[in-house]
């Protein structure tokens, strides 16, 4: 077993700094050892999504990267997305379209869908379409999701 | 508005939109131990010697043990039937003697992280004797074949008929008899969240505490009293938020036996997250059926008689509590469909084969059933130059023939088939895209359009069990009311929810019933502690059977509030109205509110009328007995482009009655997302063994499920019909979605094609299977070119 590494980051704008194993995945060390498991594995290769968050701003799945890898990078994951107590536009969309049901797909989808919408705050149903592709979800047939997103993108331009 | 029927925005989504969710992986206890299991590189094998010494003095082990080790603290599960014809089998939690899957439990290790346990579980080490894999069904229904189960002497672990009237004989008489054999291959569930389990020992109490992501915790708490000898009520099974079920977490797992005995072993907690390789190969698998189906139709276009051979494929064991026999004995039983049938034979057998077990999946049997019926519908109506659509609407039971026994002695209590199929061809322009599809192909573009009608039996009740034979009741649940002093309302469920927004629904059912005010009402659910007794969520039962007993629990409650209310404001109790949480005499301006009812209720018998006990609570159960039968129609548009291979769903249209509904919003959800599930079965899901019964199909990038670009918008039409068996008229929806999808894409992809003289009798129709039928099939004349524009080989 390898000597453990420190790794400072700052996460939904609070600094941590920990201790890990250079093996350790940055989402174990964003759920395990800083307790923030608000963001979900479901597949540890990279494919569902679920383990979306924002790395430096960008999309990045957590679950393919190690936690080393985030030494001095800005995180925004799930817990960091309201403010003063308010849901994001984004959640408030997913909720008023029923754009979730069993939620566990959800947090990586918010962080893709905001990913989507920082790069294009204009989207066509077919740009949120391939643009949520990214993250797989098994309840809802993305009907909800896509029109929620749509949804929020009005409400951030108006905001 | 009344509260059922309001598009009531989900309570859920405040804890799951933030990172608040709590589900089984999220949950740390002090001194918490993690499991990992070494799993079986081989489909069939002799286990000769397993040597965990290495592993045991791997840093951090706290444990590690193997099947013989883990037999003395848990029996082996084994599923009893009913059912004549079923042979019941054991299943070891930990594989002792041989392994009879690839990814079969072997031994399992004990340590301070997952990375730790994992590491030790690598220096496992294993004498295999590779055995004589079982590839498939027919070969493992073949003379000779190696044994699964060598104790019960074949590996065909069921069979079973259902016959009414003389098939041969009608088929034989018939004008015009389609036939076909088909194929409907392996399914996974995959569920985003991964399964996961963590038990906790309290010596001091005797209590073992599991929480598992399950749709069954009280389904789990009687069968794990079983195995582990422990008393159901010193056991409690805490199912909390928990990512998608679709049927694959309504069985018992090895790994939850597993984790109770290791935890009361160590007397530490001891966590298992499934990760997805595990998933794909130890999850229960659904469908895998070869179906051999002939139809005999009048002249007129009228149903004479349909028989059928289907043979399962059922995997390495039989699942708790549901067995082997529960998705191919749904093949057979709902295969007549929505349509009057005199004669029908349908005939199953379920083999047992070195796969991943089979299991409940969302649908049940059912999208097998209804692929293949409504497949050869439609080659009856080619063959009789009818309308599709008109072929059925002959055959469909009419509203005046309800209730309807079916062939296979189900009974259908009400329904709108013909209602259903009239409103879907009229939303969907049936018409117009029969035009349009003249049109296309005078343009050589192949569109096509495919209809599929069923019906499902939903909120099944203690008369059948949900499965065939099953030795348990799953035609009851229970809910408790309780108002507390303060006035709010807690009620408690036996249901376990696991996406379909129970917290929310069962509260709108509370509210109104009870005459509460809806943020008053709170839902607990899964936690067997907590509830009254019940089994959980599946077979789309929760709103009717778990809405009923809401609805007794609140009446009784409620009447029991207003006498209240009538003493306090002097009142008689008819002249009392109890709505919103404020109870007033009617025509004048005296009221109560719930809070001040509660109070009293609390307060002793002095605040309360002559002889009324104390308190505010009620238990109630229900049992809707038979069932109620939930229907619609299913149309798909699709453009096939016959160069690519590709399939595009330009438009897919639901019309569904799932009775009375509690909230619209939710029920659209289930319906749109069992389509989802539907169209992944029908072009792109299988799971793949190679001859060896090794997964081929072990990570997401090789098993395929629909994202958002591929699948289409859905949308979703209601007729309201409710039930005329069930208590506030609800039917069940959860599934539906699933058991049409594949019919309507099936059949719709064959209607496209239908110039080139393809039929379809296969699903998944990948591209390579699509090319395939192409390819066969086509004259050279009519043969379309690769891209690149070089000439096609006639067979790939």
């Amino acid at each position: 077993m390898a000597e453990p590494l420190t790794v400072r980051l700052t996460v939904n704008g609070v600094p941590y700094e920990g201790r890990c194993e250079p093996r350790k995945l940055l989402v174990d060390f964003l759920r395990e050892d800083l307790g923030l498991t608000g963001t979900h594995v479901g597949c540890e290769h990279g494919v569902c999504g679920a383990c979306t968050i924002l790395f430096n701003g960008e999309a990045a799945r957590s679950c393919i990267m190690l936690a080393v890898q985030a030494d001095g990078a800005e995180l925004l994951t799930v817990e960091g997305l309201m403010r003063d107590g308010k849901l994001h536009p984004l959640q408030e969309a997913f909720r008023e379209h029923h754009g979730l049901q069993c939620g566990f797909c959800t947090p990586g989808m918010l962080l893709t869908a905001l990913d989507l919408l920082h790069t294009n705050p204009s989207p066509t149903e077919a740009e949120i379409r391939e643009g949520v592709s990214a993250v797989l979800c098994r309840c809802t047939g993305y009907h909800g999701i896509i029109k929620a997103v749509g949804a929020a993108a009005s409400a951030l331009k108006k905001a | 508005m009344t509260l059922i029927g309001a598009p009531v925005r989900r309570v859920e989504d405040a804890r799951l939109l933030t990172g608040g969710g709590r589900f089984v992986a999220d949950l740390v206890l002090p001194r918490m131990l993690h499991a990992a299991f070494l799993r079986s590189p081989h489909a069939h094998a002799r286990i000769h010697d397993l040597d965990l010494r290495r592993a045991r003095a791997a840093p951090s082990v706290a444990a590690c043990l193997g099947g013989d080790d883990l037999r003395p603290r848990a029996r082996p599960i084994r599923t009893e039937s009913r059912m004549k014809g079923y042979r019941a089998t054991d299943c070891p939690p930990l594989a002792t003697g041989k392994v009879r899957y690839a990814g079969e439990a072997v031994a399992v290790v004990v340590a301070e992280s997952r990375y730790a346990a994992e590491d030790a579980a690598e220096l496992i080490d294993v004498r295999w004797e590779p055995l004589p894999v079982v590839a498939g069904a027919e070969a493992g229904a073949a003379e000779g074949s190696p044994l699964l189960h060598e104790e019960v002497g074949s590996n065909v672990l069921l069979s079973r008929a259902f016959v009414q009237g003389d098939a041969d004989r009608a088929l034989a008489s018939a004008a015009v008899v389609v036939g076909d054999r088909f194929r409907f291959h392996r399914h996974a569930g995959v569920t985003l969240e991964n399964r996961a389990c963590l038990a906790d020992w309290d010596a001091g109490g005797g209590l073992l505490t599991l929480w598992s992501s399950t749709q069954v915790p009280g389904l789990l708490r009687d069968v794990l009293a079983e195995l582990l000898e422990v008393p159901a009520h010193r056991l409690r099974v805490v199912a909390p938020d928990v990512g998608g079920g679709f049927g694959v977490k309504s069985a018992l797992y090895p790994e939850e036996v597993t984790v109770c005995a290791l935890a009361r072993l160590l007397g530490r907690p001891v966590k298992w997250v499934g990760d997805r390789r595990e998933d794909l190969l130890a999850s229960t698998q659904a469908w895998d059926e070869v179906i051999e189906a002939r139809l005999g139709l009048g002249a007129d276009g009228a149903l004479e008689a349909l028989a059928a051979r289907v043979l399962a494929d059922v995997g390495a064991y039989s699942v708790h509590p549901w067995t082997a026999s529960i998705e191919v004995i749904q093949v057979i039983s709902f295969l007549p469909g929505p349509y009057r049938l005199p004669h029908y034979r349908g005939e199953a057998w379920g083999v047992a084969t070195n796969k991943a077990p089979m299991g409940p999946y969302r649908g049940v049997g059912r999208p097998v059933s209804t692929f293949v019926l409504e497949a050869l519908l439609d080659r009856a109506a080619r063959r009789l130059g009818m309308d599709p659509v008109e072929l059925r609407l002959k055959n469909l039971i009419r509203p005046e023939e309800l209730p309807y026994r079916s062939p296979s002695g189900v009974v259908w209590d009400g329904g709108s088939f013909v209602e259903s199929l009239e409103r879907a061809r009229e939303v969907a322009d049936y018409t117009g895209a029969r035009e349009e599809q003249v049109l296309a192909r005078a343009q050589k573009r192949y569109v096509g359009i495919g209809v599929a009608a069923y019906v499902e039996l939903t909120g099944v009740g203690s008369a059948i069990p949900a499965s065939p034979g099953a030795a348990i009741n799953t035609g009851t649940e229970g809910a408790t009311v309780r108002v507390d002093p303060g006035g709010t309302v807690t009620a408690t469920f036996g249901l376990a929810c696991h996406g379909q927004g129970h917290e929310t629904t069962l509260a709108q059912v509370v509210a109104e019933e009870l005459g509460a005010r809806l943020e008053d009402v709170r839902i607990i659910h899964g936690d067997t502690a907590a509830s009254p007794t019940g089994t959980g969520t599946y077979a789309s039962r929760s709103a009717v059977i778990g809405g009923g007993a809401a609805i007794l629990a609140s009446r009784t409650l409620r009447e029991k509030a207003v006498r209240i209310a009538a003493h306090l404001l002097e009142a008689g109790a008819e002249d009392v109205a109890l709505e919103a949480g404020r109870a007033s005499v009617r025509g004048t301006g005296r009221s109560v509110t719930l809070r001040e009812i509660a109070a009293a209720a609390y307060a002793g018998v002095k605040r309360l009328p002559k002889g009324m006990e104390p308190g505010l609570e009620a238990t109630r159960f229900y049992d809707p007995y038979l069932g109620t039968a939930s229907n619609a129609t299913h149309i798909a548009v699709v453009d096939v482009d016959v160069e690519t291979c590709a399939v595009r769903i330009r438009r897919f249209v639901v019309v569904e009655d799932c009775g009375r509904i509690i909230n619209p919003l939710i029920v659209e959800g289930q319906a749109i997302g069992g389509v989802a599930q539907g169209i992944g079965a029908a072009l792109l899901e299988e799971v793949v063994y190679d001859e060896d019964g090794q997964l081929l199909t072990g990570t997401l990038m090789d098993y395929l499920v629909p994202t958002a670009s591929e699948v289409p918008a859905i949308e979703v039409h209601h007729l309201e019909r409710p039930s005329p068996t069930t208590l506030g008229g609800f039917k069940g929806v959860g599934e539906g979605g699933t058991i049409g999808a594949p019919a309507a894409v099936a059949n719709a992809i064959a209607d496209a094609l239908a110039p080139l003289g393809v039929e379809i009798t296969e699903l998944p129709l990948t591209p390579q299977r699509l090319f395939r039928l192409i390819h066969r099939r086509s004259s050279p004349a009519s043969r379309p070119t690769m891209p690149g524009g070089s000439p096609a080989r006639r067979s790939a």
